[in-house]
């Protein structure tokens, strides 16, 4: 089994996730995806609207939408900062559909930076829930 | 006019008690609302701690990356106070001490030739500034005994913004802050630009971070740009947090108070009902006896009931 290392979501409110991990996969502002394993090299990153994931320790899948925030990697540890985040578990997946179509119906009405906004947070809590099919979310086995 | 004096006092200790049930129910809410404050203060510790860690380390590393947030101007014109008050009154000198506090500090610069901006947060802080004539340049109010991330981030999204258009040269924070639920104490703190001690002083840190070899993502610059809005947010939640459980501390030992004054009201104007009380009783006793001394006093010269020995006493005379 591959080395692990703690990983920690923090949002204002409370301490969303903390646990060891073997993979901490996310996205950072513009750069693309980008992918964390035990003794990374310190890292600073802005990341984006995206899915994350936590390739847990003793296996499976933690799934996290993260609109937004800061990864701090240093001595084995990354730190996940976002002001707005959810576990996928945590989704209401018929609120974020709804959420979807709305700002669907907007940007064919033309351009708005809201609903472009809102629709990439949909986007996320669509993809971190499971998919458009409906399957999984929450931790999920194997890889 | 005895029995009237009686009714008025039955009134008013009617009023009071009512008055002291109400009081008792705010106290008990405070006190149980403390709890709660508390616990969401602690609980947005790590996340301003970590943040707090992530602009220590850009500002160590990233030597080149610069925003008017982290350096300040040099010249300041106009300073902003963001003025965190209740909504609501009945607790005690919370609002009257954080008022104080910014209206003094307004009044020196006004003295020293500078501008001001007010930010009101909480309806007690506006309507103290408008009554008194201060320009008041934003308000925010209606979340303060219980404030969420977002009523934060619509702060500091407007203070940011007015100190990046040059409207306001530096921004002060004024609130309560919870040490525990018997002390608490007003402060007054720099919000933009930074504490000079955050990311000055720590020339090891500096030393570490450059050692440490950070890899940045975009580059520390654009880290910094957003980084800096959402550390000025993460400062104003936690002052908001420690604002509203500085409320509820507050209320609680003013209702609390209240109560106990009350209760001292009660116990002394039942202690003069009983005495206007006793005193028209004396006094119609006092009527009746002389009433029907008046009627019938030749006849009952001996009164009997007061002769300790009855049969002598009918004997004898």
């Amino acid at each position: 089994m591959a080395e692990s290392m703690h990983v920690e979501v923090v949002s204002p409110e409370r301490i969303l996730y903390s646990g060891e991990a073997t993979m901490v996969l996310t996205r950072t502002l513009g750069g693309g995806d980008i992918a964390f394993q035990a003794n990374h090299a310190p890292f600073l990153g802005a990341i984006t609207e995206c899915v994350t994931k936590i390739y847990l320790a003793e296996g499976g899948v933690q799934d996290l939408a993260v609109h937004g925030g800061f990864v701090e990697v240093s001595n084995n540890k990354i730190s996940i900062l976002s002001d707005l985040a959810e576990l996928a578990s945590e989704i209401d997946r018929d609120r974020a559909r709804r959420a979807m179509e709305r700002a669907e119906d907007v940007m064919r009405q033309g351009h708005d930076a809201e609903a472009e906004a809102a629709l990439r947070r949909a986007h996320a809590r669509i993809n971190a829930s499971g998919g458009v099919d409906g399957q999984g979310g929450g931790v999920r086995p194997g890889r | 006019m005895a029995g009237g004096q009686e009714r008025i006092l039955r009134g008013r200790i009617r009023s009071v008690q009512a008055t002291k049930k109400i009081t008792r129910a705010m106290e008990l809410i405070a006190a149980s609302r403390i709890v709660k404050a508390q616990q969401r203060v602690q609980a947005a510790v790590p996340y301003s701690d970590q943040i707090t860690e992530v602009v220590k380390s850009l500002a160590a590393a990233g030597g080149e990356a610069r925003t008017p947030i982290l350096e300040g101007r040099s010249e300041v014109r106009t300073k902003c106070y963001v003025v965190m008050t209740a909504d609501r009154g009945l607790c005690g000198g919370y609002n009257a001490g954080v008022l104080r506090a910014t209206e003094g500090e307004i009044k020196a610069d006004v003295l020293a030739g500078k501008d001001y901006a007010i930010i009101a947060i909480g309806r007690k802080a506006e309507t103290y500034f408008r009554f008194r004539g201060y320009k008041i340049a934003g308000t925010f109010s209606g979340f303060t005994d219980n404030p969420t991330y977002a009523d934060a981030k619509a702060i500091g999204q407007n203070v940011v913004g007015r100190f990046l258009d040059g409207e306001v040269d530096s921004v002060e924070i004024v609130y309560t802050r919870f040490i525990t639920a018997g002390s608490q104490e007003v402060l007054r703190r720099p919000l933009v630009p930074l504490d000079r001690d955050l990311v000055t002083v720590d020339s090891e840190t500096a030393q570490k971070g450059a050692a440490a070899g950070y890899e940045f993502e975009p580059e520390p610059s654009t880290i910094l740009d957003t980084l800096m809005p959402r550390y000025v947010e993460a400062r104003i939640y936690a002052a908001l947090l420690n604002a509203a459980a500085s409320e509820h501390a507050f209320r609680q030992r003013a209702m609390k108070s209240a109560t106990d004054n009350a209760e001292e009201l009660i116990k002394t104007l039942s202690r003069i009902m009983n005495r206007a009380r006793q005193d028209s009783i004396t006094t119609e006793i006092m009527e009746i006896v002389s009433g029907a001394e008046a009627l019938g006093g030749d006849k009952s010269k001996h009164v009997q009931y007061i002769d300790l020995e009855p049969a002598s006493a009918s004997a004898s005379q």
